[in-house]
Parts: structure tokens; sequence; C-alpha cells
């Protein structure tokens, strides 16, 4: 073949980092970095659309998360629940088991809640009602959790499609559910203020933020320092490994999930028994989705969950500021969240690979 | 007058990380020859010859084809100047036929017609006298199938120059009989075949010439007709083989573990293990030597407890009480908590014996982290362990929370030698333990060995390096395709013997058995 | 009956364009789980593009164009978020569920916002789209209602889908683009360019689910605007499964989806409530074709082996 050989070489060519080569404190800066550019972008996006200035912009959005103590409020308790589903998903994720069903999860524990609450609300004594809310909570999320894991142990079922259409099994029920026992056929129910977790004090929100405080805290410390913790981070990580130091895996899969699973309940339960005393079809609104980002940005270490899930909190309440300031469009929340994951996600190329110029080669002559 | 060259590569340079795989690489290769490449584990064989075929992209030097410098930044650019690699794990896609995946990539003038194909295929299988069924699926063919129809690719995009990966590592005797007859007809046809290997026969067998690279750098080339075992084996090693590793008498040997008549199939039904039998005894070092993929690995897992038997007993004899146990359908757990202390270097050090993205500490309790009572991880015996292990072996590495990973190949087998080690076994077994390490390393892991066995520890070590199973093991035991061909003696065995004990197939074993 | 058959086939079509090109993309190694952000802006981008032609063109707009214009617009549209991903996860290699979800999360809020911009309601543009392709169909009795009575969208899909299964099975392309799926590293020692067949299949996927997601509002629900196609997206990322990656079957898949969706309106004496369940139905199909495919265990019916695997060639 008489080819001239006169082919470019590559401009640029991509090599995996050593992973001992990048310090902490540049893995801190690279990922501060991206969030800063994104909040630029989403700043001037929105300066743009609602036609001001910029900076009037982050002046809106952090009044709107801190400007008052009911906001304060509000934010802390849209933290706590966000987190609940992310501390969730992540001992899953630990194990490398894809579990996008946490919307589902969560939702049929608040399903289970709520119809405590109706059926047996006026017959049961309160602390009875609040141990029956929570059981049935909890099971009800660990149901729609072993489902998936036991096929995934047993057949090697795909659990990323198999959780993520159990979501829309739960969402159905949810609706099922409203349709045939709402009796003014409206398909909204009523709020059911009589019964739910108690309030500490006069603070709607408080026992839900310490019972998510709580629980970061515990699953911190089982996956760091419990035996089953271990055992999932080697699953994860290797399931040779496992099976060579005798880990029976489908046992770790499954109560892993079972874990999963019931601390979706709570979310849940907390959703519905803690916040808001009905339920709906988007009563988890998306948080089930949204925690599998936080947790997976976090790296899967429930106390930087706390920074992540503040983070996009922050974007969605400070966004819903900018509706009423600037009388823009709600969707906006949305697309300044889809923009800082973007750009998170987007960063994690640079913690992994090194981009490296091709030196100019030198014409050789033979 | 010379033949024309087709292939030359220039001062080639690539690294992996902090890691060398080749400096400063010189090669040459003509028209119508076979050229061996020739080097130990390690040396850098393979990632040049990838650079070659545009699999990695060199750091520094040049490529010559035809004598023109070409840039190879892609196995396109390859195929471009005729340049075909048969890769030692075969890149063929299972769910594809064997004309498919030959079809795979080609730009053909005019529309795809996987009848025409087939044609092709045809063709070249009944000249080359290859026996195949273009139809029949990747994931259904036998390994030397699925070679063939590697070759076949390569053939069939009129590749000139042909690059084979250890092609015979996987082969039978007989079948790797018929792949050299195929490569001769090649270098008739004028085609350039690189055979990369490190078996000296069949470099000697094969080549016209022989390139030898050692530590990533090339050594030379001479002309097959001047080589002899000797002088090629010196070319490799740098010096002549003088291993000495230090051995000593067994004392007081005693039964410690008896396995008889092991049987396993894989996922297909073929057999894995056939029947094998041998005792482990303590004191001494038995060798395992054989053919990659003679099921040593399956071997040693399934008296680990990892790899499902169909038959065969597994009986191990207890030094202080003298009781016995069968091992057989025991996992890790069960087999230790039947107080067996057997420890296992797998082969795979970062996939099975460790968790590259864990710690040294966390390494350590792989073993035992359900030591101790209660809910929660005890740390502290790790620690010093690990702290205990890097002082000893004397580990390069920050501190015991560096992640494994980062550590070379030869500190993470010190760690994982030195774990299995600190569970004062009855049993260790090591499978390939000194692969990829540099001498001294692997000097520190024979004495490791060796010390073991002086505390009257039953070892068994799978090798692939003869030299070294000579001069390190007590008794040598050959299996071929499953089955045990031989157990000689290591002190007074000769290499051609367990060479050939290393090919015996079935049908000479039985005729030895009736002669 | 009719009635019913031909609402079946009309919403199946949606869930036929959102999954064949989700399969063209799962194909190529990629499980885009932003297929409904995906759909949600083709939709929102067909029907801003109608808007601001109409708005444009006064009252004599010409009805081809006020065809053209929105399918290329939707096509464009879910062809720009295919490229997002593909960029991530290609370019990026990141990880393609989070990827895909965080798609999703910024697909719907950027549709909704663009829709905002316009209008809602499209009943007379939708005209075009639902008007029988074929003049003479409804004079032709239940037949040509049936068969030949439908919108362009509806043959636009049929269209897609075998085009697709022949591309996929006959063609050099398909072949090339099946072994990204199963085995890149394998494609691109053969010298198949796995980036670039990633990035095209993406974003032709994605341009192919977003004309879904027009398909939807245009045809199905007669131009008026609804905040569901996200719904939509998750059902035809469920079809997917249920043909087991396989565009030809998805079409009688797509029937039966859409059957299973609207069944509890045409059936008599499903309450209310029972509707829900119906529309339960597909995703549990689903879950049950998942399983009983990984029980069998054929290697034909699995999902392309590296799929939601970011390639890097010198991995080592």
């Amino acid at each position: 073949m008489a080819k001239t050989d006169k082919k470019h070489t590559p401009l640029v060519h991509i090599v995996k980092r050593d992973q001992g080569a990048i310090t902490w404190q540049n893995r801190i800066l690279i990922r501060a970095i991206a969030i800063v550019l994104a909040l630029l972008v989403s700043g001037v996006l929105v300066s743009v659309l609602a036609d001001t200035d910029p900076m009037k912009v982050y002046e809106s959005m952090i009044s709107g998360v801190f400007g008052t103590e009911r906001r304060r409020w509000n934010a802390a308790q849209s933290v706590a629940m966000l987190l609940c589903v992310s501390l969730a998903v992540t001992p899953a994720f630990k194990m490398k088991f894809w579990n996008i069903g946490a919307e589902g999860q969560a939702l049929v524990g608040g399903l289970a809640c709520a119809a405590v609450m109706f059926f047996l609300g006026e017959s049961l004594p309160l602390p009875l009602l609040l141990v029956v809310m929570i059981v049935a909570s909890v099971v009800a999320g660990m149901i729609w959790a072993l489902l998936p894991a036991v096929f995934k142990a047993f057949w090697n079922t795909n659990e990323t499609l198999f959780t993520l259409m159990m979501n829309y099994v739960a969402t159905q029920l949810v609706a099922w559910f409203l349709k045939q026992y709402v009796k003014n056929g409206s398909g909204v129910m009523d709020v059911m203020s009589d019964y739910g977790l108690p309030m500490i004090g006069e603070y709607k929100y408080l026992l839900n933020v310490l019972l998510v405080a709580l629980l970061t805290v515990l699953v911190y410390i089982y996956l760091k320092y419990s035996k089953q913790g271990y055992e999932i981070s080697v699953v994860g990580e290797s399931e040779n490994t496992a099976r060579y130091i005798g880990i029976n895996v489908k046992k770790v899969v499954i109560r892993t999930m079972l874990i999963s699973g019931a601390l979706c309940g709570v979310a849940g339960l907390l959703l519905v028994g803690g916040t808001n005393h009905t339920i709906s079809t988007t009563t988890v609104g998306g948080r089930g989705f949204t925690a599998i980002m936080v947790s997976w940005l976090a790296k899967f270490n429930p106390l930087f969950m706390v920074l992540t899930t503040f983070l996009i909190i922050f974007l969605e309440q400070g966004s819903k500021q900018l509706t009423s300031d600037f009388g823009i469009s709600s969707s906006v929340a949305d697309i300044s969240t889809g923009i800082i994951l973007l750009f998170i996600i987007g960063c994690e190329f640079f913690l992994q690979y090194r981009i490296v110029l091709n030196r100019n080669r030198k014409e050789v002559t033979k | 007058m010379a033949k024309p060259v087709a292939l030359e590569c220039r001062g080639v340079t690539k690294t992996f990380g902090r890691v060398v795989a080749n400096k400063n690489c010189d090669l040459e290769v003509y028209r119508g020859e076979i050229l061996a490449i020739l080097g130990e584990n390690g040396s850098g064989k393979t990632t040049l010859m990838n650079m070659v075929a545009g699999i990695y992209y060199p750091d520094a030097g040049q490529i010559f084809v035809d004598g023109q410098e070409v840039t190879i930044a892609s196995p396109k650019d390859a195929f471009a100047y005729k340049i075909g690699m048969i890769h030692q794990h075969f890149k063929l896609v299972d769910v594809f036929t064997a004309c498919e995946n030959v079809a795979l990539g080609v730009e053909d003038e005019g529309r795809y017609r996987l009848a025409d194909v087939r044609k092709k295929v045809i063709e070249i299988t009944q000249r080359y006298g290859f026996v195949i069924d273009p139809d029949k699926r990747v994931a259904d063919m036998s390994v030397s199938e699925k070679q063939t129809v590697e070759i076949i690719k390569v053939l069939y995009r009129g590749a000139d120059i042909l690059i084979l990966d250890e092609p015979t590592a996987v082969l039978t005797p007989q079948e790797t009989e018929k792949l050299f007859a195929v490569l001769r007809r090649m270098r008739e046809d004028n085609k350039s075949v690189i055979i990369i290997t490190h078996k000296l026969h069949e470099v000697l067998s094969l080549s016209d010439r022989v390139a030898v690279l050692r530590k990533g750098e090339s050594v030379g080339t001479i002309e097959t007709a001047d080589a002899t075992e000797s002088s090629l084996t010196e070319m490799m090693m740098g010096v002549k083989v003088e291993l000495n590793i230090e051995r000593s008498e067994p004392k007081d040997p005693q039964e410690r573990l008896k396995v008889e008549n092991l049987c396993s199939v894989n996922e297909e039904g073929r057999a894995i293990l056939d029947g094998v039998s041998f005792t482990a005894y303590s004191g001494e070092i038995l060798g395992i030597a054989g053919i990659a993929g003679s099921g040593q690995r399956e071997l040693l897992e399934a008296i680990a407890g990892l790899h499902h038997l169909t038959e065969g007993d597994i009986i191990y004899q207890d030094p202080k009480t003298g009781k016995t146990e069968d091992l057989r359908d025991k996992n890790p757990i069960q087999i230790r908590d039947l107080g067996v202390r057997l420890s296992f270097v797998p082969e795979d050090r970062l996939g099975m014996g460790l968790v590259g993205n864990m710690d040294i500490v966390d390494n350590m309790m792989l073993r035992s982290y359900q030591k101790g009572h209660g809910f929660f991880l005890h740390r502290r015996e790790p620690r010093d362990l690990a702290v205990n292990i890097v002082e000893q072996l004397q580990v390069a590495t920050p501190n015991v929370s560096t992640p494994v990973r980062q550590l070379s190949g030869g500190n993470v087998q010190k760690v994982l030698v030195g774990r299995e080690i600190a569970a004062a076994p009855t049993v260790l077994m090591a499978a390939y333990p000194v692969r990829g390490l540099d001498v001294n390393a692997s000097y520190t892991i024979y004495n490791l060995l060796n010390r073991q066995k002086e505390k009257g520890v039953a070892v068994i070590f799978v090798g692939e390096d003869l030299d070294v199973l000579m001069e390190l093991c007590d008794r040598i035991m050959v299996i071929n395709s499953g089955r045990v061909t031989g157990i000689v003696d290591g002190r007074t065995a000769r290499k051609d013997e367990i060479g050939l004990l290393m090919t015996k197939s079935k049908e000479e074993m039985q005729d030895g058995e009736n002669g | 009956m009719i009635a019913f058959l031909v609402s079946a086939i009309r919403l199946g079509m949606t869930f036929l364009l959102g999954s064949t090109g989700e399969t063209i993309t799962e194909k190529a190694g990629h499980l885009n789980l932003g297929l409904p952000g995906v759909m949600c802006m083709g939709a929102a981008c067909g029907c801003y593009a109608e808007y601001a032609y109409l708005t444009d063109a006064g009252m004599e707009y010409s009805p081809l164009q006020a065809v053209v214009i929105p399918i290329l617009a939707a096509l464009l549209g879910g062809a720009v978020m295919g490229l997002l991903f593909s960029f991530f996860t290609v370019t990026l290699r990141a990880n393609q569920n989070v990827t895909g979800l965080a798609i999703t999360t910024f697909g719907v809020g950027l549709s909704e916002y663009i829709i905002e911009e316009a209008d809602v309601i499209f009943s007379k543009a939708s005209k075009h789209f639902t008007a029988p392709l074929i003049p003479f169909a409804e004079d032709l009795g239940s037949f040509g209602k049936l068969v030949l009575g439908y919108g362009i969208f509806v043959y636009l899909a049929l269209a897609i889908a075998l085009i697709t299964t022949y591309v996929l099975n006959k063609t050099r392309v398909g072949l090339h683009l099946r072994a990204v799926g199963e085995n890149p590293a394998t494609a691109d020692a053969a010298g198949i360019n796995v980036s670039r067949y990633r990035y095209i299949a993406t974003c032709i996927g994605c341009g192919v689910a977003g004309l879904g997601g027009l398909s939807f509002i245009m045809d199905y629900l007669n131009g008026m605007w609804e905040y569901c196609v996200d719904a939509i997206g998750w059902l035809s990322l469920a079809l997917v499964i249920f043909t087991v990656w396989k565009p030809n079957w998805a079409i009688l898949g797509s029937l039966v989806f859409g059957a299973l969706y609207v069944a509890s309106s045409y059936i008599p004496g499903v309450s209310f409530a029972g509707k829900e369940l119906f529309k339960m139905l597909p995703y549990v199909v689903t879950i049950l074709v998942l399983i009983v495919t990984s029980m069998r265990n054929r290697r034909e019916n699995q999902p392309p082996q590296s799929l939601g695997l970011s390639y890097f060639r010198e991995d080592r």
C-alpha cells in the first residue's frame, strides 16, 4: 500500500492517573472548581432568563434558603428527607448493586404508613399505632427491595432494570389505593393531621432532622466499622475475593438490600407519618433518583453526603425563590440541578485521568 | 542479498504509571520469515507488539513499515499497514458466528453480504487447511477453534505481518503442530510471522530468527540456526541460570493432605480436572508443573473450597491429633472452622487474594475479620500484623493505610504471602507466586516458602519456570489437561523429562500403562 | 373494539419510537436512563418549533412544513441530549447510570421551561399529524380505519423499527454496532472506532426517542400537552427489555404495551381504581420477562454484554 506517511500524531492522549499521584487537596480543589463553575453557569443562565444582575440571583437564592426561620426549617427538612433516601441506597451501591428503586421502596413504605393511619387510625391507641406504622413501613420497603435482590442473587437478573420497574409498580399501587379508598373520588387523600409521628416541642420538622442525623451516623458506623459493612465492601470491590475468603455473596446481597429497603421504608415513614400525613403518587418526588446521584457523588460516604445533599437542596429551594422573585419558570430548579450534577459528574474525569499533550515528534530522516 | 525489511521498531518506549514496560526497544522483521520474540513473563514482549498493532500508543520511538515511518494510533491504522495481531486473550464477540467475527471491522468495497464473507472464509480455510464451521457461534467453540477464527480474521484482511501472542499456551501438542504447519505455509506465501513465546523448543523448531527481550529492553536478535537452548536462556535471563535456591532435606515428612481422584467439569461439561490424585507431605515443597490452563488453578481452588468437584476426596490429616477430615464440598469458612489451617496464595493477587482499593490493614483482615466478638470489626490486631509484615518483609509503602493497588507487584505479593503465612498454616498453597516479580522479590518469596517448609508446613507450589521448580521443590507433579502425568523427584529430574510429561496426552499415558 | 385497537396502536407507536431509539443506544453499550428526559426534550422542542413556525407564518402556513419542522426539531432536540450523554459517558467516561439520571432531571426541567415559553395546546397543528396519510382510508370501513387510517407517526415508527432491524442484522454498520455493545475491546481491535459508534448511535437513538416524545403529544394526545412524557419514557425503557433488544419484536410489544395502557378505558366494568392496576401491567410483565430471560439464560436474549460500561482502551 502506497501510503504517504503524513498522518498526524494524535494531539492529546488520555492517561489513567496513578491513584497515588493526586493529593486529597487537589481532589477537593477539582470538585470545588466544578461546583463553582456550575453555580456560575446556572447563575448566569438565570440572570439572562430573568433579565437581571447575576449577583441578585445569588442573593435571592441565599435568601430563599436562609432568609427566614421558616425557610431554614424547610431547607433542613428537605435535606433530611433527601439524605435519608441517599443513606438508604448507599449500602447497596457500595456493594455495586445498582438499586435505582429507592423511589418505589420509599413510596411503598409511605403507602404502608398511610394505609395504617387510614384504616387503623381511629381504632388503635396512638402509641400502638406508631409501632404498627413503623413496622409496616419498614417491612413494605424491605419487601420491595427483597424481590430484585433474590433474583439478582440466584439468577443474576439485571437489578438496574428490575428495581427501575418496581418504582412504577409502586406508583400505580398508590394511585390504585387512592382511587379505591378515598371516598370522594377525587384521588386526593385528606391530611390526617390527628395521627402521625409526634412533634418535638413546636418544631414540626425537628424529629425528622434528628432521626436522619442519627441514621447518618449509624450508617457511617455500619459501613466503616462493622463486620457486615466490611463484607459489603469486599463484595463490592471483588466478588472473587469474597468467594476466596468464604463470604456467602448471595446472603450478603440479600441482607444488604433488606437494609437498603428498610431505610427506604423509614424515609417513606418520615415523609408520610412525619411530614405530609397523607400520600400521593409524588410523595417521594424523585428523591429516589436524586439520592443515587447524591450517594455516588459523595463516594458513598454518609458524611460527605450531607454536603452533596445540601448542595442540591440549596439549588432546588433557591431556585424556587427565584421563581417568585423574578417570575421565571419553576422548572429552573430542575435545570440548575441538572447542570450542577453534570458538572460534578464531569469533574470525576479529571480525578481519574490525565490529559497528556504529545510533544512535537521530530521528523525522521533515514 | 537479505530479504526486505517489513517492519522495524526503533527506540520504542512505553510506560504505565511508574512501570516501564518497554525501554528503547529495537526490532526488525523481514518479509517471508518467522521471527520469534522470546522473553520471560513481564519482559515487555506483548506490550511492544501491542504498540505495533495499535492497541497502545508508544511514549517515544519510531515504527517503520516497508521502510517508511508510520504512526499507528489505532488498530485500524495497523490494518491499513497490513499488520494483524492474534491476541492471547481472544478478541472475539461471543454471540457472533465465526463469519460475523471475521467480517467485523472490514470495510470492503460494495455492500455487506454475509454470504460473500462466508465464501471467502471457506476459501481461506481450504488454502491453509483449517477445520472450522463458519456458522458456529464463538460461544460454542473450543479454544483452538477460537484461535483459528482469530487467524482467519487476520488473513481475511490480507495481513502481511502476523503477530501471534503465545499462541501455543492453550493448545494441545497436536494442535500446536497443525498451527506451526499453517505458519510455515504463510512464510512460503512471503508473509512475515512474529510469534511471541517463552518456550525455547518452539523457538528452535519454528523460527528463522529470534529477538530476545529482557526487562523491557531488546537484548539482540540472532539467527535460530546459531542458537541453542542454553544460549537463548542466557540471553533471556542475562546470566547463565544458576538460581542457587537453598533446598534442605525434608525433615520427618508426614502425610498431610491426600487428594484422591478429583474430577470437575466446566460450564460446557468438558473435564477440567480428570482424576487427580496425590499426597502432600509436611516439611516438603511439592511443585506443580504444566502448560498454562492445564487445571492447576482449579486444583488449588478445589482444595481451598472454591471449585466445585464432581468426584473425589480431599483428606486432611491434623498434625496434632492425627484426625482426618474430608474437605470436599466445604467452603473456606467451614474448612477454617474445622481447625484446618490452610493458606492459599492465589494466582490473581489483586482480583482474588487482595482487594486493590483497600489499605494494607483492611487486607490483613480479609481472612480474619470475623474473629472476635460482636458486631464490630477489630482493627487493632490486623494493624499490628500489617506493621509487622511491612517491617519484616520490607514492603516498600508509605504506610499501612496505603491502598495495595498503589504498591508495586513485588510488594503486593509480599503483603499477600505475609498474610497467608501469618495464619500459621499447616498447608500452604501458592499459585505462580513469583510471576512478574523482580529477582530480589522472587528470592524473598522462595525464602519464605523454604522457612515454612522447615517449620513442617506442607507447601504446594504451582510454577511455570522449570528451573525454579527444579531447584526449589522436593517433588514435582506434572499435570496436563487436568490429569497427573507424572510425579518426579526435584533433585534428580531432568528438564526434558518434565517437558515431555507436560505434553503427554491421555492416549500416550494409556499406552505407557499397557506397554 | 376498533376504537380500542386504534387507540392502542397510536399510543403503542410512541412506545415503539422510544424503545427503538433506546435499543439503538443500548446496542452500542449505552444504558441511557436519560431516555425520559430525552423524550421530554423531543416533545418540547418539536412543540416549540411548531409554535414558533405557526406564530411566524400566521394564517398562510404550509401544512407540509407544519409537519416537517416539528419533526426535525424533535429529532434535533433528542439528538442534542444524546450528544450530551455521550460527551459525559464516552469522552469523560462518567458512570452511565448517574449521567442518565442527571440527564432525565435536566431534560424534564428544560422541556417544561421550553413548553412554558410556547403554548400547551396544539390541537390545530395536531390535525396535520393525525390526518390519515392515505386519504380514502376512512371509506374502507373498519379495515381502513384499523390499518390505513393513521397519521404520519404510526407509519414513521413502523418504518424506523423495520429499518433499524434491517440495519442491525443485515448491514456492516449494524454488525459493528452490535460488536461495540457486546465487546468494545474486540471491536476496537478490529479497527472499529468505538467512540464514534457510541456517539453516533446514541445521538440517532436519542433523536428517534425524541420523535417518540413528539408523537405522544401530537398524535396520541391530539396536541394537548401533558406533563407526563417522562412516564412514557420509562415505559419505553421497559419495552426494550420486554422485547429483548429486538426492534422488530418491539412492533408487537408496543401494541401489547399500548393495549395494556389503554385497555382499562375500553373494558366495561373496570372501576376507576381498577384502571390504575391495569396501568401497572406493563411494568409487571416487563419484570416477568426480565426474570424469565435471566433464568433461561439464553445468549441471544441477554442485554448487550458491556451494557452500562465505559470503555478505555489502555485500561489494564
